[in-house]
């Protein structure tokens, strides 16, 4: 039996509970996510999709329901320890890419690094070089973050999602906004990483082509897993 | 990026150096106030060190005086504090009784480096048509010197007293006509009178003393007063200046004398001393605020500029404890820089104003005082504020929400 990295039982995520704009957004999700699966999620805009991405991905909590994330029974956890559960075993991928503009993006990738190791050294240097190698940008690695084409600092997100080998990647609608051309390489290189390292991918798309080339294909209407 | 700065404190630099209007225009706001700090305090250091310096060379530390005789310092219009030599009834010139004894006494106490017994009195210095009031102070030059340093301040002639010699001051030189060489007729109260050469022109800094006094040998000063083997004062130097006013207490109480420390009698300077350091420290602490609220708003800003790249951290596995300590470590740096750029600021203003602002002669008005101890505590403190005026802003970008900061 393969092992398994995330299991959703019975979430719901409600807003503003107990006053008049109360709103359920997520109702009694179930998801379960094995290692080195590649999901697509899919859904109209509003239907919950980013919620559950950041409930996976420890950034917010659920109103009710279990979750565990390798096994470990995430609710039970306090800050600190959500906090570090997140940086060794989450990365994320957003849709506006997101790199820290005061950084280049070699340095944007060994930020999951520094942040667990508290002080850069060349082993951090040596492991965001070979990352940006593999998403084919050690050319630019010394550019700084937002000089550089959406596709590329796109891949640049990838790679500091890769720092920390994570079991899980969240990637909220990666390819977005960019042009065909470049969210093709994009979801070719995501898929890539997913075949040779094992990665599990979660990506939020609109885009029906991307998602018939996922192992699975979850939707999402009105917070419910349709189907 | 640096191999051996903490992850916190590269982003701090690198936030500060990006959000680079900002950042400059902050330091240069803690930069003048730190300056107008340092230019101040160092400014007032020196002044006071200027006038202690000139009050304990021309003036010993305790003068004892016959008993209910009062000393008062000399004042030229308020606030205004100029020498503090001593006017006696000017007919009876009373003597120390006993003085022989005391100043032996004093002689043996630990504490005191020099004594020397004066006698003092009011006289009229006649030169052919020109004439003025003076007041004739007799000393012993080996030990009167000593405490206040005449040949110090002679500008020509020499510090010189045979019992035929008088040193008088420029002023009064300047008023009878007459110069080096020249003889006076010294006139007492009493009608007695002497002949005296002029060996020394003297310039104690002050125009009252220039005009006012005369120094002449004891022995001459004793026959003129009529008080022959009399002192009208003991002048005593001791090793700690500040213990001085305890001291003369402790004499007044075992001797039939009048004991009056420097300190007593320049009451005003240590008042005008303690008004400007409270008014110093009340503006060091409202400078302190203005740049705490200064840098405080800064980061207020920066906080909410930077919600996203907070978010992202966070995102990316950084503890509140991380993004706090970027947001304190950035007050703290602004408060530092700001403290090394006002001190640099501060101090060639000194050191320009210094070089521009002499007295009337040419020489300077006031020592320059940098001591390193000023730039220490004024860093320190203004890095110290830099930290707590970052307190809430980093306390606000730690609690924020990585969700809602992430959606900007
Ligand atoms: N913090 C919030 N407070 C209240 N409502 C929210 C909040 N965040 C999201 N929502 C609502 O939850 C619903 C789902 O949002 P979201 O998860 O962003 O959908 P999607 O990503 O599928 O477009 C939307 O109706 C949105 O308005
Ligand atoms: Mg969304």
């Amino acid at each position: 039996m393969a092992e398994e990295v995330l299991r959703l039982e019975k979430v719901c995520k409600v807003y503003n509970q107990g006053e008049p704009s109360e709103t359920e957004v997520l109702h009694d999700v179930d998801l379960r996510l094995e290692k080195g699966e590649f999901l697509a999620l899919m859904g109209p805009s509003g239907s919950g999709k980013s919620t559950l991405l950041n409930i996976v991905g420890l950034l917010d909590r659920p109103t009710s329901g279990r979750m565990t994330i390798k096994g470990e029974e995430t609710d039970l956890l306090d800050d600190t320890e959500i906090t570090r559960l997140r940086g060794h075993t989450i990365g994320f991928v957003f849709q506006d890419h997101h790199l820290i503009s005061a950084f280049t993006a070699l340095e944007n990738v060994m930020m999951p690094l520094l942040l667990d190791r508290g002080f850069p050294s060349p082993a951090i240097r040596q492991r965001a070089l070979d990352l940006m190698t593999r998403v084919g940008l050690e050319k630019v690695a010394n550019n700084m973050a937002t000089n550089m084409s959406g596709g590329q600092q796109q891949r640049v997100a990838i790679a500091r999602a890769l720092a920390m080998n994570p079991d899980l990647i969240l990637a909220d609608e990666p390819t977005g906004n960019l042009d065909s051309k470049s969210a093709d390489s994009v979801f070719d290189l995501m898929r890539e990483v997913n075949r040779e390292s094992h990665t599990s991918f979660l990506i939020v798309t609109h885009n029906l082509d991307l998602a018939k080339r996922c192992d699975r294909i979850i939707d999402l209407v009105d917070g419910r897993i349709a189907g | 990026m640096n191999r051996v700065l903490p992850f916190e404190w590269v982003a701090a630099v690198r936030f500060l150096r990006e959000g680079h209007m900002q950042t400059m225009f902050i330091i240069t706001g803690i930069a003048i106030g730190v300056g107008v700090i340092v230019f101040m305090s160092a400014l007032l250091t020196g002044l006071q060190a200027n006038f202690l310096k000139r009050v304990l060379t021309s003036q010993a530390q305790i003068q004892l005086l016959p008993p209910d005789q009062v000393a008062r310092p000399l004042r030229f219009g308020p606030g205004v504090i100029e020498s503090a030599s001593i006017q006696r009834p000017s007919q009876r010139v009373v003597s120390i009784d006993q003085w022989p004894k005391i100043r032996d006494r004093m002689l043996a106490m630990p504490e005191v480096t020099g004594v020397s017994p004066t006698m003092s009195g009011s006289a009229l210095a006649v030169r052919g048509d020109a004439n003025r009031a003076i007041s004739v102070s007799g000393v012993e030059p080996v030990t009167y010197f000593r405490i206040v340093r005449i040949p110090d301040y002679i500008v020509s002639g020499e510090a010189r007293l045979s019992s035929t010699d008088i040193l008088i001051g420029t002023e009064l030189a300047k008023d009878l006509g007459a110069t080096l060489g020249d003889k006076l007729n010294i006139q007492a109260a009493s009608g007695a009178s002497v002949v005296l050469t002029i060996t020394g022109l003297f310039d104690l800094g002050n125009k009252g003393a220039n005009e006012r006094n005369t120094y002449v040998a004891l022995r001459t000063a004793q026959s003129l007063l009529g008080n022959v083997g009399g002192v009208s004062t003991i002048e005593i130097t001791v090793n700690d200046i500040y213990a001085a006013e305890v001291l003369a207490q402790q004499i007044q109480a075992a001797n039939r004398v009048q004991a009056d420390s420097w300190i007593k009698t320049n009451a005003q300077f240590f008042t005008a001393v303690q008004a400007q350091q409270t008014s110093n420290t009340l503006i060091r602490a409202f400078v302190g605020l203005s740049v705490a609220f200064g840098i405080a708003a800064v980061l207020v800003v920066s906080v909410i500029q930077r919600s996203k790249d907070i978010g992202i951290l966070r995102a990316m596995g950084a503890s509140r404890g991380q993004i706090l300590r970027i947001f304190l470590i950035q007050g703290g740096l602004l408060g530092f820089a700001g403290s090394l750029v006002g001190a640099a600021l501060g101090a060639g203003g000194l050191v320009y104003w210094h070089s521009m602002v002499l007295q009337a002669d040419g020489t300077e008005l006031f020592p320059l005082i940098l001591e390193r101890q000023l730039f220490v505590t004024t860093a320190v403190l203004a890095t110290l504020t830099g930290l707590l005026a970052a307190m809430a802003p980093a306390l606000r970008a730690a609690q924020l929400d990585p969700v809602v900061a992430i959606r900007g």
